[in-house]
């Protein structure tokens, strides 16, 4: 598949944008449909895609296996994060209205990096799944 | 897509059966986008039909990808599944009738949400407001749970690899 320059063109053509849709639906969320869970798994279905074609070892050149790992603890984190910062901010955990003055400003705050952590710890996930069931192949071959 | 189902079922071909089954996702999206529920459309998109299809085909990489014929009649496992099939549809009958606006679901906190969310979070995405904001615990409780099954999926193959170099 090394050699498929129809499939490397097409991949190449198309990456940017499911990237840039990745992007869209994390930060349009609000206001269409979409959110973190989705964008987390577009994000890594475009990695998961060049991998396929370029490759388990291009993929990992470009997103390496310690970072997908600790994606997937981070995500976790900012939301548990944003639960603390709560509380620091004397509200309760959780509790968005305390991020900002402006108590719906405070709810945006917290809606949009609860879905980072989101977005992070899924597209981690899958990613990592992939790299783990597509290095099996190679383990056996060896 | 019961014809879908029905070809996956008979097919003896696991390759064929995976496409299929990524067929059936989309399939299943298009009816969700009908029902109005576009994000839950969109995971089960990306999610049924994209990253699953892929783990399908790498997992059917390594082994072969022609079904083998059962050693035992499968009449019992039939006979339970189609019991239980049964009892489920028996129980949708129970169900209020679908964008029945008198359904009990309608009437808990709903009309709460839908009311106050103006004032409250000012987000036009109810969806996203209910998950991020109202359901704050539940949506960390499902990104922990996704988190855990990574974790699971790195110790169980992990192990196996290191079994293997020794």
């Amino acid at each position: 598949m090394r050699h498929d320059l129809v499939l490397r063109v097409i991949a190449k053509l198309l990456i940017p944008f499911i990237l840039l849709f990745a992007l869209y639906v994390q930060f349009h969320g609000d206001f269409g449909p979409g959110g973190g869970f989705q964008a987390g798994v577009i994000l890594a279905a475009a990695v998961i895609f060049y991998g396929l074609i370029f490759g388990l070892a291009e993929a990992r050149k470009l997103v390496p296996e310690p970072l997908v790992e600790s994606m997937m603890a981070i995500g976790v984190l900012i939301y548990g994060g944003v639960g603390v910062a709560g509380l620091l901010l004397g509200g309760h955990y959780l509790d968005y209205f305390v991020l900002d003055p402006n108590s719906v400003l405070g709810q945006h705050r917290g809606i949009f990096w609860v879905e980072v952590g989101v977005a992070t710890t899924v597209s981690g996930v899958m990613l990592k799944i992939f790299y783990m069931f597509a290095d099996r192949g190679k383990v056996d071959e060896e | 897509m019961a014809v879908t189902v029905v070809v996956m079922a008979r097919s003896r071909n696991l390759f064929g059966v995976v496409v299929l089954g990524g067929l059936y996702s989309f399939l299943m999206a298009t009816v969700l986008v009908a029902m109005d529920a576009v994000d839950v459309a969109m995971t089960e998109a990306s999610v049924g039909a994209g990253i699953s299809t892929v783990l399908f085909l790498g997992a059917l990489y390594l082994c072969r990808s022609e079904e083998t014929r059962p050693v035992r009649k499968p009449w019992l496992p039939l006979a339970v599944s189609m019991t239980v099939g049964v009892v489920l549809v028996y129980g949708t009958l129970g169900l209020p009738e679908f964008s029945d606006p008198q359904a009990p679901i309608h009437t808990h906190v709903v009309p709460r949400y839908l009311n106050e969310i103006k004032q409250e979070v000012d987000v036009p995405n109810v969806v996203t407001a209910v998950l991020a904001s109202y359901r704050g615990y539940d949506t960390l409780g499902e990104t922990t749970v996704v988190f855990t099954a990574g974790a699971g999926v790195i110790a169980l193959l992990r192990r196996r690899r290191k079994d293997r170099a020794s």
